[in-house]
C-alpha cells in the first residue's frame, strides 16, 4: 500500500549512507581561515552575496507560474478522455489550447518575454 | 500486500540502484573517452584494463577528499541539498517500465514530472546556501532556465501522450509497434531532445555551471561527498532522460537488447554535443524557449487534438 513510500525511504537511506561514508573516510585538516572563506579568486569577498538580483528572473518565474497552472489544467484531459463525450472533450480542449496560445502571443506582443538588462 | 511482494520489490529496487550507479560510472568513463578522442588525445587508459577501472578509482579519490566547513554558509541546507538531489534522481528511476519486481505506474509520466520539478529546488538551495557570488548567480540562472524549459518539455510530451491517451510508459511500446513516434513528429522530437539537454543543464545550455564566467556555477563550494552526489545525480538524470527519449520516440521498451543500445546511443549524443557545440547566450536561450519551443509545442498540441478528432470522429458520432 505504501510501497512508493518504502522505496523512497530506501533511496533516502542510500544517499544518506553515501554522504556519511564520505564524512567518515574523508580527509580532515585543521580549520584554517582561508580555506573556509567563500571562493572568490584569491581575495577576501567585498560584500555578502545576498544582494538584490535582476528582476527578470522574477518575471520569468511569474510567467512560468501561469503556464504551469495551465498545464496542471491540461493534464486531466488525458484521464477524462475515457469518460466524457468525445465531441465536447474536443471542443473544450482545443478552445483551451487556443486560449493559451492567445495568451502567449499577447505576452510576446507586450514585450514581456524580452530579456533586457 | 503480502510481505513477500514487498521483499521482492525492495530487492528489485536495490538491483536497480546498483545498476544505475554502475551505469553512471561507465557513462562518465565513456564521456571522458569520447571527449578525449574528439580532442585528438587518448582518454584515461592506464587504470585497470584500458582504463576500465578509472571511474571507481575516481570515486574513491573523490570520497577521500576534504569537505570544507564554509564560513558564511547556511550549513544544514548546504550539506543536505546534494543528498536531496541524489535521492530525487534515484526516485525518477522508479518510473522505468518493467514487467516484474518494480512498481507499475499508471501515472508514471506525472511522477516523473513531479520529481523533475523538485530537482529545481536542490539547485536553488545549493546555490543560495553556499553564500558565494558565483554560486548564487549560477543557481539563479539554473532555476530560471530549468523552469522555463520545463513548460515546453511538458507540452511537447503532451502531444505524444495525446496520441496514446495514457500516462503509462508501457503503453508507448504498444502504440509504436509499426512506426516510431520520431517519424511522426520529427521536429517535435528534436525540440524534446534539446529541451532535455536544457533540463539537465547539459552543455550547449550549461549556464548553471558555465566555467568561463562563473567558475563552476552553483556547485563551486562543494567538494568530496557533496560534489560526488551532485555529479551522480546529474549523470543519472542524463541516463534517465535518454531512456525517456528512447521510450517515447524510438520504439518504447520491449525487453530486448536493442532498447538499451538505443538508450546508449542517445546518451552518446549528449556527450557528442558537449564535445562539439559551444555555449549558447543566455538571452538567446530564453528566446529559444519562450518564443520558439513554446509556440511550436502549443501549435503541435492543437494539431494533434485535431488529428484525434479525425481518428475518432466516426467512432463517436453516435
Amino acid at each position: 500500500m505504501f510501497s512508493l513510500l518504502y522505496l523512497s525511504l530506501i533511496m533516502l537511506l542510500i544517499s544518506n549512507i553515501f554522504i556519511f561514508l564520505s564524512l567518515t573516510i574523508s580527509k580532515k585538516s585543521i580549520k584554517d581561515r582561508e580555506k573556509c572563506s567563500p571562493f572568490e579568486c584569491g581575495f577576501d569577498p567585498m560584500n555578502l552575496p545576498r544582494i538584490p538580483f535582476s528582476l527578470h528572473f522574477f518575471l520569468i518565474t511569474v510567467i512560468f507560474l501561469i503556464f504551469d497552472i495551465e498545464i496542471a489544467l491540461i493534464l486531466p484531459m488525458i484521464i477524462s478522455f475515457k469518460s466524457v463525450n468525445f465531441i465536447i472533450w474536443w471542443k473544450i480542449s482545443s478552445f483551451f489550447i487556443i486560449m493559451l496560445l492567445t495568451g502567449l502571443y499577447h505576452e510576446w506582443n507586450q514585450n514581456m518575454l524580452n530579456w533586457t538588462i | 500486500m503480502m510481505i513477500i511482494d514487498l521483499f521482492n520489490m525492495i530487492v528489485g529496487v536495490l538491483m536497480l540502484i546498483i545498476g544505475v550507479l554502475i551505469g553512471v560510472a561507465f557513462l562518465v568513463l565513456l564521456e571522458r573517452k569520447v571527449l578525449g578522442y574528439i580532442q585528438i588525445r587518448k582518454g584515461p587508459n592506464k587504470v585497470g584494463v584500458l582504463g576500465l577501472l578509472q571511474p571507481f578509482s575516481d570515486a574513491i579519490k573523490l570520497f577521500t577528499k576534504e569537505q570544507v566547513y564554509l564560513n558564511y554558509s547556511n550549513y544544514i541546507y548546504y550539506y543536505f541539498s546534494p543528498v536531496l538531489s541524489f535521492m530525487l534522481s534515484l526516485m525518477i528511476w522508479m518510473v522505468i517500465p518493467y514487467y516484474f519486481n518494480l512498481i507499475v505506474f499508471n501515472l508514471g509520466i506525472l511522477f516523473f514530472l513531479c520529481c523533475m520539478s523538485l530537482g529545481v529546488y536542490t539547485v536553488m538551495i545549493s546555490g543560495w546556501s553556499s553564500n558565494t557570488n558565483y554560486s548564487l548567480l549560477g543557481g539563479l540562472r539554473g532555476v530560471a532556465q530549468t523552469i522555463s524549459y520545463e513548460v515546453s518539455l511538458i507540452l511537447i510530451m503532451m502531444s505524444s501522450i495525446i496520441l496514446i491517451m495514457d500516462f503509462n510508459l508501457m503503453k508507448f511500446m504498444d502504440y509504436q509497434k509499426l512506426i516510431w513516434f520520431i517519424y511522426m513528429m520529427l521536429p517535435l522530437s528534436f525540440c524534446f531532445l534539446s529541451s532535455l539537454m536544457a533540463e539537465v543543464n547539459r552543455t550547449p545550455f550549461d549556464f548553471a555551471e558555465g566555467e568561463s564566467e562563473l567558475v563552476s556555477g552553483f556547485n563551486v563550494e562543494y567538494s568530496s561527498g557533496g560534489f560526488a552526489l551532485i555529479f551522480l545525480a546529474e549523470y543519472s538524470s542524463i541516463l534517465f532522460m535518454s531512456l525517456l527519449f528512447s521510450i517515447m520516440y524510438m520504439g518504447g521498451y520491449n525487453l530486448s537488447l536493442l532498447f538499451y543500445l538505443k538508450m546508449i546511443m542517445i546518451s552518446f549524443l549528449f556527450i557528442w554535443v558537449r564535445g562539439t557545440l559551444p555555449r549558447y547566450r543566455y538571452d538567446k536561450l530564453m528566446y529559444l524557449c519562450w518564443k520558439s519551443y513554446l509556440p511550436i509545442s502549443l501549435n503541435y498540441l492543437l494539431f494533434f487534438i485535431g488529428l484525434k478528432m479525425m481518428m475518432n470522429y466516426k467512432m463517436n458520432l453516435v
